[in-house]
């Protein structure tokens, strides 16, 4: 029994993974960057959402919009002025760095603004806890949301990638910037998009993360968003599908092996099997093979 | 034309290394004459385990083409592998030169024995998923050190994965290793001179590494992997050449870092993932392959912090915008543009190349 | 080309320090270990300055105390509390006229947690000319610190730094609060002598010098106890957002009681994922669990019938604790915790032994170290976080743990 219970809290902790590593996949899979201020994003969108609805007092669906909004102008502003001035920089590895900087910014940012102390977040999600077998099982309501929600975004993505026009413009942007441009794409425009969807979906994520782990700081993000960089990279990184698997095999692993290995080494064998399936495949479970041509 | 390019990479490499010598005088000078603040004293030692580890890291990132965001695990076995050794031997070897020697030594074939065994597996991966695979040997090896004790009585060594109760000391048995709570009481050896002797040591290794036959095979590899295969280079051999000796060396900045601080602990703030990009920055922004830019980025990102306490807790939050600034101005392509457009130097040049 | 690029970026940078740092280079100070530029200006006069207007008396006429924490970063929250607390004593001495009418000068830096940024801040400190310090905040810091003040005879007191290995072999050193071991024996015989439960399950962080010295000690004593140990689990700064499974084996292991040594960060959301899995134990902490009642919009409800042993609670009765927890209130607009009501405490000691000891802000560091040293074994300090405080000569602080209990959202005593 208490095994069942360990893989459902292995599910809902992936299913928090699997939602910041979409954004996280997105925007690596269009604009070719590790974005590694995409925690911090997520940190933002939580914070926007607390200082609405539990210091000013705003409806939780207002404070969810204006999450939403914020988080996309943040994406877009940030896109603007730090990553794409560095475009066609002679190594990709300059953006990464600014990426540092950027998430350095609204780590300090978030602290002088609301300070150290952890603020407990309420959640946003109200649908009761389900329980089976005499209470000894617990699925959370957050769990329930946030896994609909993954499942929603994914199949969003997916159809918005391959259906419209927008989203074939990004795929031929990621397969290659210059032809696109000679077919007429707006290249920066196209980037930006992409930065606006990912933000949007870190603030949706940020909620959702805070929902099932109501501490919040301004490092909040900085870890999930390792963790879910990890799982990202462990389904495939660009894969829209293989985030959602990548973050709940890991949560999955992550829960086992504390519960059943040791509780100090969980990170460290999380991080060994994520080794051990990126040398059997070495792009990841859903991952697509690159041919290098000579 | 070829004998000029000859001159020009060895007149490079004198100017590295001169710039070290040259700032190594001159603070000794400034500390004879009793001109240097506390703090800047403080900072000496850090500064050359940063340098160290900047160098060593482009090796890695600039001279081999992969990116590693593992490099703190490299510098954490050093430094703890080295005082660990510094810490047993403490009374047996009380020559202090020569122990913090041998615990350099060993730090760094520590190091460098985990690098080749890392790089065996992994090197054979590519871009991105090798950063992600050595930065989470990174975590691991942090993640081990946080839960290792060992310790020491009349039977010899003891060793535990859970906690200092089951190493079963007997009595006068000392715990050395103790966990998260590190190794205390590591003497303090290391020195700015010193620290500056493994700088130019650490040069002279990557500097006639890039320079050599060898250099010049890995270097191939970075450029164009299928031709250089083609041609007949080894391709594993070079890559873990590389990455091991870049690893050993990261082991000497630890054991350096480690003899600096009375306390040695692996916290995700000195040999995380954090340090690792930290180490990342300095390489990047100081120029990728760019062994003397390394070392002067290296030294300004570690002063600039310090630099900017007068501004109490905006600090970090300026220095972040610096780093934003810094990294556009240097890497941006319209910001080169710009700058060569309206630099004086080069309009001097040009002229010169004129007449 | 490339030598032309490091050159203009030391000019930017050069450019930017001169933008922000106020101008206030008094040459003491200047280096650069590369060839040039990156002049270093020393940046602690100008904040010191800054942040204590009332103590703007002659050089040598004040007494200079320096403090140091992390204020960013992650640990930011135990920083600023300290640089607060020791901020709003120092106000409140100045202000009725200084420490034997001297005036005491104030001047905080961050050392993000880092054992090596914190030797930094202790350098600049020193550059800033300081006599006495009230720090560091973490206790993995105060180890590297502690061996430069030491090797310096500097006087310092550390609100919160409660390794055993601070105080080893550095007789220049004294604590406010309660060492590592001393918690946990004390935790231990608490729960023992008073028969709080039979089974006792504890989580600790593993990472962490504070929770697992407390952790190591409290299972090394409780083996002289009539309790039992049922699961003990660990979680480490990497991985301290989900505890379903350490909660889940302590349910499973029958547990009555839940020991947390651990920061009250952390213990706010074991105890919302407790309550999500219908797990009611007793949870029982040590004094890093002081301020979980502060956590901004944290249901307080969850943390009914908690007991911890803690010298402070911000909620105390007495007019000591409410009166500093008032103006500490509407000077910094946060409830205070244990840190900043140790660090308080701290300038208060110093006072106190300043003015046992009679020693004048002329005194050299050294002296002033050994004058104090004396003083420290012969006062007795009633603060915030312990009455009757005394201090043996390795630096380690008598006085008696309270035990508190939540009740009604509130700390009470429980006598």
């Amino acid at each position: 029994m208490s095994f069942i219970s360990y893989l459902i809290n292995g599910i809902s902790l992936g299913s928090v993974y699997a939602i910041i590593a979409l954004g996280y996949t997105m925007v690596y899979g269009i604009a070719k960057m590790l974005n590694f201020a995409h925690g911090d994003v997520i940190m933002v969108g939580s914070f926007t959402v607390f200082f609405a609805v539990s210091m000013q007092g705003l409806p939780t669906a207002a404070g969810i919009i204006l999450s939403v909004v914020l988080c996309t102008l943040l994406g877009i502003t940030i896109e603007y002025i730090a990553y794409r001035p560095l475009r066609g920089a002679a190594s990709s590895l300059a953006v990464l760095i600014t990426a540092i900087g950027v998430s350095y910014f609204l780590q300090n940012v978030a602290l002088l603004i609301f300070g150290a102390n952890t603020k407990a977040f309420t959640s946003v999600v109200t649908i009761p806890a389900i329980k089976l077998a005499e209470g000894q099982i617990i699925i959370s309501g957050e769990t329930i949301v946030t896994i609909i929600s993954c499942i929603v975004i994914m199949i969003g993505l997916t159809l918005f990638i391959n259906k419209t026009k927008a989203g074939q413009a990004m795929l031929a942007v990621s397969e290659d910037k210059g032809a696109a441009q000679l077919m007429g794409i707006n290249v920066n425009a196209t980037i930006s998009l992409t930065f606006a969807i990912g933000s949007a979906l870190a603030a949706i994520a940020g909620m959702l993360l805070c929902s099932a782990y109501p501490s919040l700081t301004p490092y909040t993000g900085s870890m999930p968003g390792i963790k879910a960089f990890v799982a990202a990279v462990f389904g495939g990184i660009g894969s829209i599908p293989g985030a959602l698997i990548g973050g709940i095999v890991l949560g999955i692993i992550e829960i086992l092996s504390k519960a059943y290995i040791s509780s100090q080494m969980a990170d460290a064998i999380v991080f060994m099997v994520l080794i051990i399936v990126l040398l059997v495949k070495p792009t990841g479970i859903l991952g697509k093979k690159i041919q290098e041509k000579v | 034309m070829k004998k000029f390019k000859i001159n020009k990479s060895l007149k490079d490499n004198l100017l590295t290394y001169g710039m070290v010598i040259l700032a190594y005088l001159i603070m000794q000078i400034l500390i004879g004459t009793g001109n240097v603040s506390s703090l800047m004293q403080g900072l000496l030692v850090p500064l050359c385990v940063y340098v160290i580890l900047a160098v060593s890291l482009n090796l890695t990132v600039g001279i081999l083409g992969e990116l590693s965001l593992g490099h703190a695990g490299f510098m954490c076995v050093g430094a703890f592998t080295g005082a660990f050794f510094s810490k047993c031997m403490q009374d047996v070897i009380t020559f202090s030169l020569l122990r913090f020697i041998l615990a350099i030594v060993i730090g760094a074939v520590a190091a460098g024995i985990i690098g080749f065994l890392i790089g065996m597996p992994v090197l054979r991966l590519r871009g991105d998923y090798l950063a992600i695979v050595t930065l989470a040997f990174g975590e691991i090896i942090k993640n081990i050190i946080n839960v290792l004790y060992i310790g020491k009585d009349s039977k010899g060594f003891h060793f535990s994965l859970k906690d200092s109760l089951s190493l079963g000391l007997e009595e006068g048995g000392t715990v050395i290793i103790n966990g998260a709570q590190g190794i205390t009481g590591t003497p303090k050896d290391a020195t700015f001179t010193m620290g500056i002797i493994l700088i130019i040591l650490t040069l002279i290794i990557v500097l006639n590494l890039i320079h050599s036959r060898d250099g010049r095979a890995i270097m191939s590899i970075r450029d164009n992997l299928i031709a250089s295969e083609s041609v007949g280079i080894n391709i594993t051999k070079y890559k873990l050449m590389a990455f091991s000796i870049s690893a050993a060396l990261a082991g000497v900045a630890g054991v350096l870092y480690a003899h600096n601080l009375s306390s040695l602990m692996a916290t995700p703030k000195n040999f995380g993932y954090n340090m690792s990009i930290m180490i990342l920055v300095f390489v990047v922004l100081g120029g990728i392959g760019n062994i003397r830019g390394s070392i002067i980025s290296a030294v300004i990102l570690t002063l600039l912090p310090e630099l900017l306490r007068g501004l109490s807790n905006y600090r970090m939050l300026i220095y972040s915008i610096i780093l934003i600034a810094m990294m556009l101005f240097n890497w941006s392509p319209k910001f080169i543009h710009l700058r060569e457009k309206y630099s004086l130097k080069r309009l001097i040049r040009k002229n010169k190349e004129v007449q | 080309m490339k030598k032309f690029k490091k050159v203009m970026s030391l000019l930017l940078v050069a450019a930017m320090i001169a933008l922000v740092g106020c101008g206030n280079s008094n040459g003491s100070a200047q280096t650069g270990t590369t060839d040039n530029a990156a002049g270093t200006e020393s940046a602690g006069d100008a904040s010191a300055a800054e942040e204590n207007a009332p103590a703007q008396a002659a050089d040598g006429e004040v007494f200079k105390i320096g403090a140091i924490g992390p204020s960013t970063g992650s640990a930011a929250v135990y920083g600023l509390a300290v640089q607060n607390g020791a901020d709003l004593a120092i106000k409140e001495i100045n202000e009725a006229g200084g420490i034997n009418g001297t005036l005491i000068e104030y001047n905080f830096q961050d050392d993000e947690c880092d054992n090596e940024k914190s030797v930094n801040a202790y350098n600049t400190l020193k550059d800033w000319g300081m006599q006495m310090l009230v720090g560091t905040t973490t206790s993995g810091c105060c180890i590297a610190v502690a061996a430069e003040s030491a090797n310096d005879n500097m006087f310092q007191i550390t609100p919160s730094g409660s390794s055993v290995d601070i105080i080893n072999n550095n007789d220049n050193v004294y604590q406010v609060c309660f060492t590592d071991p001393n918690q946990g024996v004390g935790a231990a015989q608490y729960i023992g002598e008073n028969a709080v439960a039979q089974k006792v399950a504890v989580i600790y962080d593993s990472s962490d010098v504070y929770s697992s010295g407390i952790y190591e000690k409290f299972v090394q004593e409780a083996a002289n106890q009539s309790f039992e140990i049922v699961s003990a689990e660990a979680f480490t700064a990497d991985n301290k957002t989900d505890f379903s499974v350490q909660l889940q084996k302590a349910k499973d292991a029958g547990a009555e009681l839940v020991f947390l040594p651990i920061y009250y960060t952390e213990a706010s959301l074991i105890l919302t994922q407790a309550n999500a899995m219908d797990f009611a134990p007793k949870f029982f902490g040590c004094d890093g669990l002081d301020g979980i009642l502060n956590v901004e919009n944290f249901d307080t409800a969850l943390a009914e019938g908690v007991m911890l042993l803690t010298p402070f609670a911000a909620d105390a009765e007495d007019e000591a604790t409410q009166s500093f927890v008032s103006a500490y209130v509407a000077a910094y607009g946060d409830t205070p915790n244990q840190f900043a009501a140790d660090a308080y405490d701290a300038v208060y000691i110093l006072k106190a032994a300043i003015e046992k000891s009679g020693a004048a802000p002329s005194d050299s560091v050294s002296d002033l170290c050994e004058k104090l040293k004396g003083a420290m074994g012969e006062i007795t300090v009633d603060g915030l976080t312990g009455e009757a405080m005394s201090w043996d000569a390795d630096g380690a602080v008598n006085k008696a743990p309270k035990a508190m209990e939540i009740v009604n959202g509130n700390y009470s005593l429980i006598q």
